[in-house]
């Protein structure tokens, strides 16, 4: 078992034609995920060749959803058209949306939004690594992961830690530090470094609870804006599995954005101090130094046994 | 992105908010001819510096003569102005806008921003205007007032009506007043702004409003496809630096402290400087390369770092996923090439192609301290700045 990615879900590609979204399309393939197509506006029709397998395009996403019965799609597509590639998602009922554009401006996030609530879709991201539930993906070997994103697949390991995280590559160095201790992942989400993504904490905690093959969970959150304080509640009420915390951004200055443009102090709001005390307080187990999440998670779990 | 104070105003106009008459000047001279053009018994000058606080730190004066004018002018333009914004070293004022009097009855305060939990626009409104809003906000929260509105709608007739009810506007301000709030929507939305502000929004003892103060700041991301907004760019108000790193696709925020960091990433950049500090350190910036880093930008990260005298050490910190060890490395050779190291520099490379790139900085003959984890990296650095007394 995993969340919202597994060997059920058929993947479209929105950009397969760009550098990008052939790119990775190759190395999802390459790592067992099943892509079953892709899409770019007047291109329907061709194929593309991602070391050797040929992806069939099309030209809207209703048509690949009605050719190859794709049940999620991820978009690499720049980011003045980003939104647009959302909507269509959206408007083609697909169940699972995972946006790695970085960049969209925040207007075009908050119409998204109204769009979504009420769909049936789960966006993940915009401007996230993406989800990936590890599975076994050596040469030779019977394939069993499922990536959808940019993160390097090499550095999972199937098992039973759950992985949650606003930055990409602090989630590589969490996961690599859980696979040279031994311990596999169950599934790892990306939700993101904007101020609107699609999926917060607390929908990912969620799912994490009530994933029988999650044993414990790592969350990662950084400065600015309030999505670890309402993840600090929920997990207070909700969450029954230990869960591992770090919040980047000890030592930010306010007023600044640091790098993702949902990063930033505003109003003396959304400080590092005010998320790990609210966490501390939720039972989570706070590190300072991110090269001990690894550690601290095996404590915590064999403590656990 | 932000702009200065008469830009604002400019803006706001032309989505129909009353502003005052006004002249830009960029000398004493210059200030006392806008006084005796603008023709008004009492006009302001203020300085234009991208940072508030200005009227508490003497950037705002008024003045009843061209004479006064000029003095007022000379001195913005003769000292930096130290607000509680611009940090200990001031901002250099460069233009002053000069503005006609107006007479007040009321000071208001109206600014829309992005509520991120909410996941919508918001507009905040207060009676308690002329003062700043994180105050009010601090003191008497329920004293501000709040009107969410859907960004596929814009803020509606009746929404607007709500609010100028709340704010105690009747007759000729309730007219004025309903306009004026939806125009200020439409300027956040149409302009993809990250905050749009007026404080104070005066009531005139007329019954007129008028937009006294203004602040607009921008959504980086939405700035492609408003060539207007960029026009209103000043370069002389942003940090060289940091400038300078965008111009290379670069995340670069300027620090005080003495180690430079290189990292990949948003979030492994916060927590390496994390990590210094909790080390004893300070960093000296803050810099993400991103996911995919060439050996072009890794080469030009590397001088930005350099060209600080405050930096007494280097710290890379990067976790290979899509940007490959190897690439990384060749950038820190060639830049080493390019520029002399004159400083210690520690590296910690993991992930894709890891040893080849660390091959290359063991067989480059550079004299380069490697480390294995975030807070060996962070600590061999540290001692390294501060000369080994660490």
């Amino acid at each position: 078992m995993s969340i919202l990615v597994g060997k059920s879900t058929r993947v479209i590609c929105q950009g397969i034609t760009g550098e990008a979204g052939k790119f990775h399309t190759t190395k999802a393939i390459e790592y067992g995920t099943n892509m079953v197509g892709g899409v770019t506006p007047g291109k329907g029709g061709t194929t593309v060749d991602c070391g050797g397998a040929s992806v069939p395009v099309f030209d809207s996403v209703a048509a690949a959803v009605a050719t190859t019965g794709a049940n999620a799609s991820v978009i690499y597509v720049p980011a003045p058209f980003a939104a647009d590639a959302i909507l269509e998602a959206i408007d083609a009922k697909v169940e699972l949306v995972i946006c790695i554009t970085e960049g969209i401006p925040v207007n075009d996030m908050a119409k998204v939004h109204r769009v979504l609530e009420g769909s049936g879709t789960r966006l993940v991201g915009p401007n996230c690594p993406g989800v990936i539930t590890p599975g076994a993906f050596a040469e030779g070997e019977h394939k069993t992961g499922c990536k959808i994103g940019i993160m390097p697949g090499y550095i999972h390991r199937p098992g039973t830690v759950g992985v949650v995280s606003r930055s990409g590559t602090l989630t590589y160095e969490a996961v690599w530090q859980l696979t040279q201790l031994g311990l596999g992942q169950s599934t790892c989400v990306g939700i993101g470094g904007d101020p609107l993504p699609g999926t917060t904490f607390v929908d990912v905690l969620r799912l994490f609870e009530d994933d029988p093959a999650t044993e414990g969970i790592i969350m990662i959150g950084e400065i600015g804006g309030s999505a670890e304080e309402d993840a600090a509640r929920f997990i207070a009420d909700h969450v029954s599995k230990p869960v591992v915390g770090f919040i980047a951004g000890q030592s930010a200055p306010p007023g600044k954005r640091m790098g993702h443009a949902g990063a930033i102090i505003a109003g003396g709001k959304g400080t590092a101090a005010e998320k790990i005390k609210v966490l501390k307080k939720a039972g989570v187990r706070m590190v300072n130094n991110p090269a001990k999440l690894g550690a601290t998670m095996k404590d915590v779990l064999a403590g656990q046994a | 992105m932000k702009i200065h104070e008469y830009q604002a105003k400019e803006l706001l106009a032309r989505f129909g908010v009353p502003t005052l008459r006004g002249q830009l000047a960029h000398d004493a001279d210059g200030a006392a001819k806008a006084f005796t053009a603008l023709g008004a018994k009492v006009s302001v000058v203020k300085a234009q510096v991208h940072a508030g606080g200005r009227g508490k730190a003497g950037g705002v004066k008024l003045v009843k003569s061209a004479d006064e004018a000029k003095k007022a002018a000379a001195g913005m333009f003769a000292g930096p102005l130290v607000t509680h914004q611009t940090g200990p070293e001031g901002a250099k004022v460069r233009k002053v806008w000069v503005e006609e009097g107006c007479e007040i009855a009321r000071e208001l305060y109206l600014g829309v921003v992005l509520d991120r939990a909410a996941r919508m626009p918001v507009v905040m409104a207060s009676q308690e205007g002329g003062v700043e809003i994180e105050e009010v906000a601090e003191k008497h929260p329920e004293k501000i007032l709040r009107e969410w509105f859907d960004p596929l709608q814009g803020l509606t007739g009746f929404q607007a009506r709500r609010l100028a009810l709340k704010l105690g506007l009747t007759g000729d301000s309730f007219k004025a007043g309903v306009p004026l709030l939806q125009a200020l929507a439409r300027c956040f939305l149409e302009k993809d702004c990250s905050m749009v502000e007026i404080n104070p929004l005066v009531v005139t003892k007329a019954g007129g409003l008028i937009a006294l103060d203004a602040k607009v700041a921008f959504d980086g991301n939405g700035l492609f496809r408003h060539k207007d907004v960029q026009a209103y760019r000043d370069r002389d108000e942003e940090d060289a630096r940091e400038l300078a790193a965008s111009e290379h696709g670069l995340s670069w925020v300027s620090l005080d402290g003495n180690v430079g960091c290189m990292v990949n990433g948003a979030g492994l950049a916060m927590a390496t400087m994390d990590a210094i500090k909790l080390a004893g350190g300070f960093p000296a910036n803050f810099l993400d390369v991103g996911g995919g880093a060439t050996k072009d930008q890794v080469c030009a990260a590397f001088k930005l770092i350099l060209k600080d005298p405050k930096v007494k050490a280097v710290l890379v910190n990067i976790f290979g996923g899509i940007a490959k060890c190897d690439v990384i490395a060749g950038g820190i050779l060639a830049a080493a090439k390019e520029v002399h190291l004159g400083v210690p520099l520690v590296v910690r490379l993991e992930g894709t192609n890891v040893e080849i790139g660390r091959k290359m900085l063991d067989e480059s003959g550079m004299k380069i301290l490697t480390a294995k984890t975030i807070d060996a990296a962070a600590k061999a650095v540290v001692k390294a700045a501060t000369g080994g007394n660490a």
